[in-house]
């Protein structure tokens, strides 16, 4: 790597288009939404900034502490689901025959590439109360009551099938959540596994661990740096998802984002939204500092 | 099951579990894809009453949906040349030179990366609208579209220039050396050198700044005026609006779309070089 000094006309071509765009298109937004976010409406379109910390204090308000507390379960409870499902999957793709491996990557990755509007809205059409999810149920329902029947016991499962609201609860948002995020989940344990040295689990199984133990002590923990890295890039687009909420939890679920929107849409308080923009900014940032601080501990445990 | 202790592929529970995601992953679009052609004037989605090809002619005669598809084709094309652009010559920056705060530098360009998106889209809409920097709408097309395609510069170079980081790390500075020692311009070893050796790279960056342009909702729903619609923007007012069967029309149309860019990433590159 060359110095900047020595080459500095060359150097000052490449840095400076860059440094520009984002200056003016990144931070200088940003510097204004954090100035406003000191602000307060003074008629309906203009704003004056007195510094004031009234929008800071109207998130620890009741209502927006449970909004807080609904965002970070659901975006929680979805990481979980996607380490869970995911993990088998990426197993199966790192253990896979050479050939197969990038055919069962693009299995996974295809529908990521779709785009996010239209597979919220797919998900929207089969999980209604006539959709073809409550459809299978019902289909199911009915084999079982028939079944129960057969045995005398008619009625076993209640009177008639009632469909499974999905839409409108969390579990509609955690299962859109999920569907979304699954292949961001499966892509860094993926890499993780496709790097791990087969041999630790050869020792495991030599020396008597059955394959429940070899998976839980060693293959996990082996992983874990691909673990943590799935779940902050699972977690964080969660946190603050909009369009996954908006649609699937039919304004009865909202989270941060939805509540944000209204602010600048519907509400017109720009100020208030824009604090509640930064803070959801200042939780991500937390979030990455914890994983930086994770991966400090890592690197200083293998130095030593 | 006698298999191997990482033969996991191999296993039947393992498979059944990469299958039931296989199903989960698919059944919503391929649901949509065929009721696309459901012969059912409202809702559409529950009872087959027929097959038509109606409702791709009603999409296609949908000029507002029509100009939307059109506007986001555009603003991806035009986004994606400066992404590309500037996302390259971040990555040249950052593997070239040694230079004071360069880590510092290193994660502002990743920030647009992390920083949730609803942020961003909310900062762009109030700086635009607090500098006066907004397009008018009655702008020539596509210049009305500029904030919009200002906004998806911003969210895309960074992924670009990772992209490109990526292949320029196979790079041998040898090789420009010796083409300065033979009498190269620093000009000359750019563009006879090295940029034909970032060409995959370049062309991985594009095809992920044109697929994330296309697939941006939150940013565009925020830069967006009244009278510049995107395809995500348009088909979310009438998902919001009127459920009428045209969505799965148009979704069609866009997941097809998708696939063939798909296939000629496939094409020009290993699809494992290809995720991003």
């Amino acid at each position: 790597m060359e110095s900047w000094r020595r080459t500095l006309p060359a150097f000052a071509a490449f840095a400076g288009p860059t440094t520009l765009w984002l200056l003016v298109f990144f931070l200088v937004p940003l510097g204004i939404i954090w100035v406003y976010s000191f602000g307060e409406n003074i008629s309906l379109t203009e704003i004056r900034t007195t510094w004031t910390l009234s929008n800071y204090e109207r998130i620890f308000e009741p209502e927006i502490v449970t909004l807080f507390w609904r965002t970070l379960r659901l975006a929680g409870a979805a990481t979980i689901i996607c380490l869970i499902v995911g993990y088998p999957v990426a197993l199966v793709i790192a253990t896979a025959e050479q050939k197969w491996k990038p055919w069962l990557l693009l299995i996974i990755m295809l529908p990521f590439w779709t785009n996010l509007l239209i597979r919220t809205y797919a998900l929207l059409n089969i999980l209604g109360a006539r959709g073809r999810v409550n459809g299978v149920l019902e289909w199911f329902w009915t084999q079982g009551d028939a079944l129960a029947g057969l045995l005398g016991m008619a009625g076993l499962f209640g009177e008639r099938f009632t469909p499974v609201a999905f839409l409108g609860t969390e579990s509609g948002v955690v299962i859109g959540l999920v569907y979304v995020h699954l292949p961001f989940a499966i892509l860094p344990l993926y890499s993780a596994l496709e790097r791990l040295d087969r041999s630790y689990l050869e020792a495991s199984m030599d020396l008597g661990a059955g394959q429940v133990r070899t998976f839980f002590l060693i293959l996990v923990p082996l992983t874990s740096a691909g673990l943590i890295t799935a779940a902050i890039i699972t977690f964080i687009p969660a946190l603050g998802s909009f369009l996954t909420p908006d649609l699937l939890g039919r304004g009865q679920v909202d989270m941060i984002a939805n509540v944000i929107e209204r602010q600048f849409k519907k509400a017109n308080d720009w100020p208030f939204g824009s604090a509640l923009s930064l803070f959801l900014l200042y939780v991500t940032f937390i979030i990455l500092a914890i994983r930086a601080l994770i991966d400090m501990q890592a690197a200083k445990g293998r130095r030593a | 099951m006698s298999a191997g202790p990482f033969q996991y592929a191999r296993k039947t529970s393992m498979r059944v579990m990469f299958a039931l995601t296989f199903v989960f992953l698919y059944t919503p679009i391929i649901v949509l894809v065929i009721f696309s052609f459901n012969n059912s004037r409202r809702g559409g989605n529950v009872i087959w009453r027929g097959f038509t090809t109606d409702y791709y002619a009603k999409a296609f005669a949908n000029e507002s949906l029509v100009e939307a598809f059109v506007n986001s084709i555009a603003i991806a094309v035009i986004s994606t040349i400066f992404a590309v652009a500037l996302g390259a010559m971040t990555a040249v920056l950052l593997w070239r030179w040694r230079f004071p705060l360069k880590p510092v530098y290193e994660g502002l360009v990743a920030l647009p990366i992390v920083i949730p998106e609803i942020c961003m889209g909310v900062s762009l809409a109030v700086f635009f609208s607090a500098s006066g920097l907004t397009v008018p709408p009655e702008a020539p097309w596509p210049l009305n579209l500029g904030n919009i395609i200002a906004a998806h510069i911003t969210f895309s170079f960074p992924f670009a220039a990772m992209v490109i980081r990526t292949r320029l790390q196979s790079f041998s500075p040898e090789m420009a050396e010796a083409a300065r020692d033979l009498g190269a311009s620093e000009y000359q070893v750019f563009r006879d050198i090295l940029i034909p050796h970032m060409v995959p790279g370049l062309i991985a960056g594009a095809l992920l700044a044109f697929t994330l342009s296309l697939d941006d909702f939150v940013i565009t729903f925020f830069t967006s005026g009244p009278n510049t619609v995107t395809f995500p923007v348009k088909v979310y007012s009438m998902v919001r609006f009127s459920v009428t069967p045209e969505i799965n029309a148009a979704s069609t149309v866009l997941i097809l779309m998708t696939l063939c860019l798909t296939f000629i990433a496939i094409r020009l590159q290993k699809p494992t070089e290809m995720t991003p």
